[in-house]
C-alpha cells in the first residue's frame, strides 16, 4: 500500500501506453499538426499580419470619402505636411488638411476602435453564454449602458464633472446590470437555448428602451433631440485627447480580455468540464462580465447604440480562422473595426452632404444576416 | 516510473455525505455516509437506479462538488486542498453529454486537455502555449482512442460514438492517473458501446489507468468493471466483484423487481435480462 501523493501524480509521467500505438504511427500519421487543424504561431502571425495590413489600407481608402472627396495624391500631401516634410503654402492642401486631420481621421480611428470593441464584446459574450448569437445590442447590454448614460445626461452630471469620465462609468454600470440579468437567466437553466436567450434579450430591451424613452420625454426638446441622434448610433469626430483616452482604455481592456482567450476556449466545453480542467469558472466569468461591461459602457457613451457588429463579425471570422479564441478574438477586433469604418463611410456618403446614423447601416446589414442564421442555420445553433 | 502502483489505494472516500443546498436543514442527503476505496489500476463501476446519487458521487470524486461532511483523499491529501490545476493533472472527467456550438476541430478539442499543463508567459497571451510535449501527448491520446484520422474534422459533425472517443482523448491528454466517466455508453449504438468497452479495458491495461465509471446499464458494469458498487438512495448496498454484487437478491432489494441473472457465455460474469 503506497499512498500516491498528488505531487507524484502530476510530475511529468512517461507515457505508459505500449509502443504498439506509438512506434509505427507517430511518424506518418501526425500530419494533423501541419495541416491547419490547430492554431500555430505561424498561422497566428500570418492572419494577424494580413488583417493589420488590410485595416491600414482600408482606413486610408475610407479617408478619401465623405462630403468632399479627397484623392490619394492630396492625402499624401497632407500626410507629408503633417509629418513636417512638405511645404504648407498650398491653399487647397490647407482645407484638405483641416478636413483630414480634424474631422475625418479622428472619426475613422474612433470608428475602428468602436467596431473592434463591439466585436470583442460579442466574441466574449458568445463564449460565456455558449451561444453564437449573443450580441451586446440584441441582449440589451447596449440598452443598459445607454440608459445609464442617458440618466447621467438627464441629471446633468456629465456636464458638471468634465474631469471624470462620468458617461462611460454610468454606461458601464447600466451595461453590467443588464448583463447580470441576462446571466442569471442563463445560469438558472444551465445553458440557455438560443430562443429563450433571444426572448430574454427582447424583453429586457423593451423595458430599457421604455425607460430611455421616458427620459427623452421629460427632457427639454433641444436636448432630447441630441439624445435621440446619439441613441441611433452615430460616430462624430472627437478631439484628439478624447480619442487618445478612448484608444488607451480600449487597448488596455482588450489586452486583459486577450489574456483570458485560452480559458475562453475551455469554457466552451461546458462549465463542469472547464472546472475539471482546473479553471476557476466563477472567478473568470465575473472578470469577463466586468470587462465586457467596461468596454460596452465606454463604446455606447461615445457612439450610442450600434447593433449587430458583435454578432455578424465573430460569425464571419469564425468561418475563416476557426474557433480558437486566441486568434478569433484579435482577428474579430480588426475585422470589426474595418466593418464599422466601411459602414460609417457608407453612412456619410450615401446621402452626401447629409449623413445618416451608422447604426442604421449596421442594422440593415446585420439584421438580415441574423435572421438568416436563425432561420436556416438553426441546426448549428441549437 | 509508473506513478500508480499495480496495487494500492488511488482514492479514499471517508464518511462522505452530500446534499444540494446544504444550508437548508432537513433536505434529504443525495449521498449519505459513504466510505470506500478506489484501488489503483482497477475499473470501478457505480450502478443504481435513477436518483440514487451515482452522478453526484462521481462529481464529488472529481472535486466538482464539495462534500457536506467527510473527506475524499487522493493519496494523502484531501482533494479540497489541492489546487484546481494540480487536481486536473491527476483526475480527468468525461461528462455524460457534450454539446459544442462552436466549430472547433477534433485536434483543437483534444489539445484543450493540455490546459492544466500549460506554461505560458504573460506576454505570450496564450499563443503557441502548446509545447512539443503537449502535441505529442495529444497525438498519443488520439491514437489510443482511434480518432487521429478525424483530427481535422469539426466535433459538431461527428457521430455520437466518435464524439465520445474524442472526449475520452481530451481526458487522456490531461495525462491523468484517474479517469472518471459518467455514463460513457448512454445514447450509443451497440457497436459503439463495444468500442468504448474495449477502449476502457485497453486503457486500464496499457496506461495502468484507474477508471471509475457510472452506468445505469448493469450488463455494461458487469462486463467492463473489476468491481461494482451498487447505490440506493445515496447509500452503498453492495460493493465487490460483479459476481458478488449483481445477484437476483441484490437487484430485487435495489430495484424492487425480479430479473434473471445468469452467467455470460464468454466471460462467465453475471448477465441481467428481463424475466418476460
Amino acid at each position: 500500500m503506497t499512498p500516491v501523493s498528488p505531487q507524484l501524480l502530476t510530475s511529468e509521467s512517461p507515457s505508459l501506453a505500449s509502443n504498439r500505438h506509438d512506434g509505427g504511427t507517430a511518424g506518418h500519421r501526425d500530419e494533423w499538426r501541419r495541416t491547419g487543424t490547430i492554431l500555430t504561431h505561424r498561422r497566428w502571425l500570418g492572419i494577424m499580419g494580413a488583417l493589420v495590413a488590410a485595416s491600414v489600407a482600408l482606413c486610408i481608402l475610407c479617408l478619401q470619402f465623405g462630403a468632399t472627396r479627397v484623392d490619394l495624391a492630396t492625402l499624401l500631401v497632407v500626410a507629408k505636411q503633417w509629418l513636417g516634410l512638405g511645404s504648407v503654402e498650398s491653399e487647397e492642401g490647407g482645407t484638405a488638411a483641416i478636413i483630414m486631420m480634424h474631422i475625418r481621421l479622428p472619426r475613422v480611428l474612433m470608428g475602428f476602435v468602436v467596431g473592434g470593441s463591439l466585436a470583442a464584446v460579442g466574441v466574449t459574450l458568445q463564449a460565456l453564454l455558449r451561444n453564437p448569437l449573443a450580441d451586446p445590442y440584441v441582449l440589451g447590454v447596449s440598452s443598459g449602458a445607454a440608459l445609464g448614460a442617458a440618466l447621467a445626461m438627464l441629471l446633468g452630471i456629465g456636464a458638471s464633472m468634465m474631469s471624470l469620465p462620468v458617461l462611460p462609468l454610468c454606461g458601464f454600470a447600466g451595461g453590467l446590470l443588464a448583463l447580470l440579468m441576462i446571466y442569471r437567466l442563463a445560469q438558472s437553466q444551465g445553458r440557455l437555448p438560443v430562443h429563450s436567450l433571444l426572448l430574454a434579450g427582447v424583453i429586457l430591451n423593451a423595458i430599457l428602451t421604455a425607460l430611455i424613452m421616458f427620459i427623452t420625454s421629460i427632457m427639454e426638446p433641444n436636448r432630447s433631440a441630441g439624445l435621440m441622434a446619439w441613441l441611433m448610433g452615430s460616430l462624430t469626430a472627437p478631439g484628439y485627447s478624447a480619442l487618445g483616452v478612448l484608444v488607451g482604455y480600449a487597448v488596455l481592456v482588450l489586452a486583459i480580455v486577450m489574456h483570458k482567450a485560452h480559458a475562453l476556449n475551455v469554457l466552451t466545453l461546458g462549465e463542469e468540464t472547464a472546472r475539471s480542467l482546473g479553471i476557476e469558472t466563477e472567478r473568470i466569468k465575473k472578470q469577463l462580465f466586468v470587462l465586457t461591461a467596461l468596454l460596452t459602457g465606454a463604446v455606447v457613451s461615445v457612439s450610442g447604440m450600434i447593433g449587430f457588429v458583435g454578432m455578424v463579425v465573430p460569425h464571419a471570422v469564425r468561418l475563416v480562422v476557426g474557433s480558437d479564441h486566441r486568434l478569433l478574438l484579435p482577428a474579430s477586433v480588426l475585422v470589426g473595426g474595418m466593418f464599422l469604418v466601411i459602414s460609417d463611410t457608407i453612412a456619410r456618403t450615401i446621402l452626401a452632404p447629409a449623413e445618416i446614423p451608422v447604426g442604421i447601416v449596421t442594422a440593415l446589414a446585420g439584421g438580415p444576416f441574423f435572421l438568416y442564421l436563425l432561420l436556416w442555420r438553426k441546426d448549428r445553433m441549437l | 516510473m509508473p506513478v500508480v502502483c499495480a496495487s494500492g489505494t488511488a482514492m479514499q472516500v471517508d464518511r462522505v455525505s452530500f446534499r444540494y443546498r446544504n444550508d437548508q436543514a432537513g433536505r434529504p442527503w443525495t449521498v449519505e455516509d459513504l466510505s470506500f476505496d478506489v484501488q489503483a489500476g482497477e475499473v470501478l463501476g457505480i450502478v443504481g437506479p435513477n436518483g440514487s446519487g451515482k452522478s453526484s458521487l462521481l462529481k464529488l470524486l472529481a472535486g466538482l462538488l464539495r462534500p457536506s461532511s467527510g473527506q475524499i483523499r487522493l493519496g494523502s491529501q484531501s482533494i479540497g486542498h489541492i489546487a484546481p490545476d494540480l487536481l486536473a493533472r491527476s483526475i480527468a472527467v468525461v461528462p455524460q453529454e457534450y454539446v459544442q456550438v462552436f466549430p472547433f476541430t477534433v485536434a483543437e478539442t483534444v489539445l484543450m486537455g493540455r490546459f492544466p499543463h500549460r506554461r505560458g508567459s504573460w506576454w505570450g497571451m496564450g499563443i503557441g502555449d502548446e509545447s512539443e510535449h503537449d502535441l505529442r501527448q495529444a497525438h498519443q491520446a488520439m491514437v489510443e482512442t482511434d480518432v487521429v484520422t478525424l483530427a481535422g474534422r469539426l466535433v459538431s459533425d461527428l457521430s455520437g460514438g466518435e464524439r465520445q472517443r474524442v472526449m475520452i482523448a481530451r481526458a487522456l491528454a490531461q495525462e491523468p492517473a484517474i479517469l472518471l466517466l459518467d455514463e460513457p455508453m448512454a445514447f450509443l449504438d451497440i457497436n459503439h458501446q463495444i468500442e468504448i468497452c474495449a477502449l476502457i479495458s485497453r486503457l486500464q491495461r496499457e496506461r495502468q489507468l484507474t477508471v471509475v465509471l457510472v452506468s445505469h446499464d448493469l450488463n455494461v458494469a458487469s462486463q467492463s468493471c473489476d468491481r461494482v458498487m451498487m447505490l440506493k438512495d445515496g447509500r452503498i448496498v453492495q460493493i465487490g466483484l460483479p459476481v458478488e454484487t449483481i445477484t437476483t437478491e441484490s437487484l430485487r432489494a435495489v430495484y424492487g423487481c425480479d430479473v434473471v441473472v445468469d452467467a455470460h457465455p464468454y466471460s462467465g460474469r453475471p448477465r441481467v435480462t428481463m424475466p418476460v
